[in-house]
């Protein structure tokens, strides 16, 4: 970390707090991923990390790379944007999918198909 | 014009997009977004997409706001509960909501706003009914999240895009 | 001093990161169904690509960006074809 020894403390304070916390909720979401009893429960977990979790650790380093070039660096938020875009599309067809295996499996506790 | 550029908001995200990948605006990376952007919409229109109305700005940017407070809160709550050790008497489950809203985009706004905010996740929609299935991970009352989705969200959606 | 706190505060997230690579793996093999196995996967993708964001900050170089932009790529297509073959029993009809 030679290159980040220029960096201003209270800078330093700001990105080092945002990532810690980034990577905090996405440990949490992993714990609660591991805890849950069922897998519908179990989907919601993982969400807290690519959520605002993603946010955080792609401000942090938005926030460092800008300061440490001393321009504007910020094409992490490409990918924050590619994220919230594709997280609910692969969520979706994975409750889809278990839902349907669930529903062939005659398991009662899911919603039954609605007839048109 | 419409000949070159049949899907211009589509073309301009693509060059800026690619502008933003690069972090440069050198003429060469612009000469080539360009080109990206205007056969990249040509492919677009292909796919004959719905076309794109957005009736009210100021709506969307007072909804942006509403759903990243959302979003905060919301991961907040979960992580509360997850810490909080009260998952074994969690009651989750599923819940329908009649939808008014139709509008393609729309609904894939609606999506992205119930999967991004934890706690909720969008299962199905019947297009045929206008009734969505999404489940709730900390499910009380069934009836204020109907109210929570349709008044919160899907209102100032319809005022967007119908 | 910022150096040694971001240093520190890099290496705390790291550590999170791959703690929760693990308990993530430990499920994918544990299971108990396969669409548990393909979230598991997914959220995997996702804590890979947030720790190549911190091992970015920590190098000080930003060609990290471009392999967690490929890896946020790679995993929304295997995930979703890993659905598919759920529901359907085939990835391509």
């Amino acid at each position: 970390m030679n290159a980040a020894a220029d960096l201003p403390l209270p800078v330093a304070i700001v990105i080092s707090a945002c990532l810690l916390a980034g990577a905090g909720l996405a440990l949490t979401g992993a714990i609660g991923f591991v805890r849950m009893a069922t897998f519908y429960q179990r989907v919601h977990a993982p969400t807290l990390g690519s959520s605002l979790g993603m946010v955080l650790i792609l401000a942090s380093s938005i926030l460092y790379f800008s300061v440490q070039r001393g321009a504007l660096v910020f094409h992490e938020i490409l990918i924050a944007v590619f994220l919230t875009l594709t997280t609910p599309i692969s969520l979706m067809l994975v409750v889809r999918a278990a839902l349907s295996r669930d529903r062939h499996e005659g398991d009662l506790s899911v919603p039954p198909v609605e007839r048109t | 014009m419409r000949r070159w550029l049949p899907h211009p908001t589509m073309s301009f995200v693509v060059l800026g997009v690619w502008l933003v990948l690069n972090q440069s605006l050198a003429v060469g990376n612009l000469l080539l977004g360009a080109f990206l952007g205007i056969g990249l919409g040509a492919a677009f229109g292909r796919l004959q997409p719905p076309p794109l109305r957005i009736r009210n700005r100021r709506i969307m940017a007072k909804l942006f706001v509403t759903v990243v407070g959302d979003v905060i809160r919301s991961n907040l709550a979960l992580v509360r509960i997850i810490l909080g050790g009260r998952t074994s008497k969690l009651t989750s489950g599923f819940v329908a909501i009649p939808l008014k809203l139709t509008d393609p985009y729309g609904l894939a706004v609606l999506a992205c706003i119930i999967t991004a905010t934890p706690g909720t996740i969008w299962v199905s929609y019947r297009s045929a009914q206008g009734v969505l299935l999404i489940h709730v991970f900390d499910l009380i009352d069934e009836g204020e999240w109907i109210a929570t989705i349709t008044q919160r969200y899907e209102r100032p959606l319809r005022e967007i895009f119908e | 001093m910022s150096a040694t706190l971001l240093g520190a505060a890099v290496t705390i997230s790291q550590l999170m990161l791959v703690t929760a690579m693990g308990l993530y793996m430990t499920h994918m093999v544990r299971g108990p169904r396969a669409q548990d196995r393909v979230v598991a996967l997914d959220a995997c993708y996702v804590s890979a690509m947030l720790l190549l964001i911190t091992l970015g900050m920590r190098t000080g170089s930003t060609l990290y960006f471009e392999a967690s932009a490929i890896i946020a790529l790679l995993g929304f297509a295997s995930t979703v074809a890993l659905a598919k073959f759920l529901m359907r029993g085939e990835v391509i009809e």
